[in-house]
């Protein structure tokens, strides 16, 4: 006799839930062990939404604090993590804001551009072309490359391709419509595709005939 | 189906959201064109290569002295 398995996701509760509900109940070491499972990941979006180190241990912090004050407003419709996340974009929104006082910023920044709508570079990369470089030298290019990226762009690219959030998870988080992720993401990959280009591309192209459209 | 027919389906097509029929068209126009094919393999690398490398690491030390000090004002009450 087969037996009917439960869908993960679906009908078995999220790990999550019971920490949080410990949480709530005064147990706050299962805090603890909620920080221990996501504070590199918030420290990672608080740094590439602020680009400052500093800024993001703040974040990071405040993130934690807020979510802990705020535990008993989680309603358990969303993933706790994904809750998270949304209060630390907005921490690290309100960071900048502080840092640039009088500059408006917002995830709806810079995001006319048409670069990267029509990808110019068309050569091949390298066969693995992330091997040509020492660790700390890719890391460098990484950096420089999606901290070149408009900020609405770049943080669809980091909660989505990065952190694996879903669409819907990440226009939830964002306050933004499906349609605007999903356009947001295709712009920032071929950017960030077309920018890799400069340092991935095959060094020299044998005379192949080029492949029109 | 043109580049720019293919070039909207990208994503889709990246996040494995297309039907059968439609991978079928976007497999066929891949066949014949050689600057889609290296745009779909490069966006591809762009996205594994930002997902297997950690740029922003946050090192033992720091991360212990950050989770101390929530645990310490969580404890507290905030």
């Amino acid at each position: 006799m087969s037996t009917i398995q439960p869908i993960a996701g679906e009908l078995e509760p999220h790990p999550d839930v019971a920490l949080v509900d410990r949480v709530r109940a005064g147990d706050v070491s299962a805090y603890d062990t909620l920080v221990r499972k996501y504070d590199r990941q918030i420290f990672r979006i608080a740094q590439h939404i602020t680009q400052n180190r500093e800024d993001a241990e703040d974040v990071m912090q405040d993130a934690f604090l807020k979510a802990y004050q705020k535990l008993g407003q989680f309603q358990g419709n969303s993933k706790f993590y994904t809750w998270l996340v949304r209060i630390a974009v907005n921490e690290s929104l309100m960071r900048l804001r502080k840092r640039r006082t009088g500059k408006m910023v917002s995830i709806d920044e810079d995001v006319e551009t048409e670069e990267g709508s029509v990808p110019r570079d068309l050569a091949d990369w390298a066969p693995d072309p992330e091997q040509n470089y020492k660790q700390a030298e890719l890391a460098e290019i990484l950096r420089k490359t999606i901290q070149g990226l408009p900020q609405g762009f770049r943080i669809v690219f980091v909660l989505r391709d990065v952190e694996g959030l879903s669409t819907e998870e990440t226009a939830e988080t964002l306050g933004l419509s499906i349609p605007a992720v999903k356009s947001r993401l295709l712009r920032a990959r071929l950017q960030l595709r077309e920018r890799l280009s400069r340092y991935f591309r095959r060094k020299k192209v044998p005379g192949e005939a080029r492949n029109e459209k | 189906m043109t580049c720019t027919e293919f070039l909207a389906l990208l994503d889709d097509l990246i996040d494995d959201a297309v039907t059968a029929e439609t991978r079928a068209e976007l497999q066929q126009h891949l066949g014949r064109c050689g600057h889609c094919e290296v745009i779909l393999n490069t966006t591809r690398k762009t996205i594994e290569i930002y997902r297997s490398h950690e740029i922003y690491d946050l090192p033992a030390g720091l991360r212990e002295r950050l989770h101390a000090a929530i645990m310490a004002r969580c404890k507290k009450g905030c």
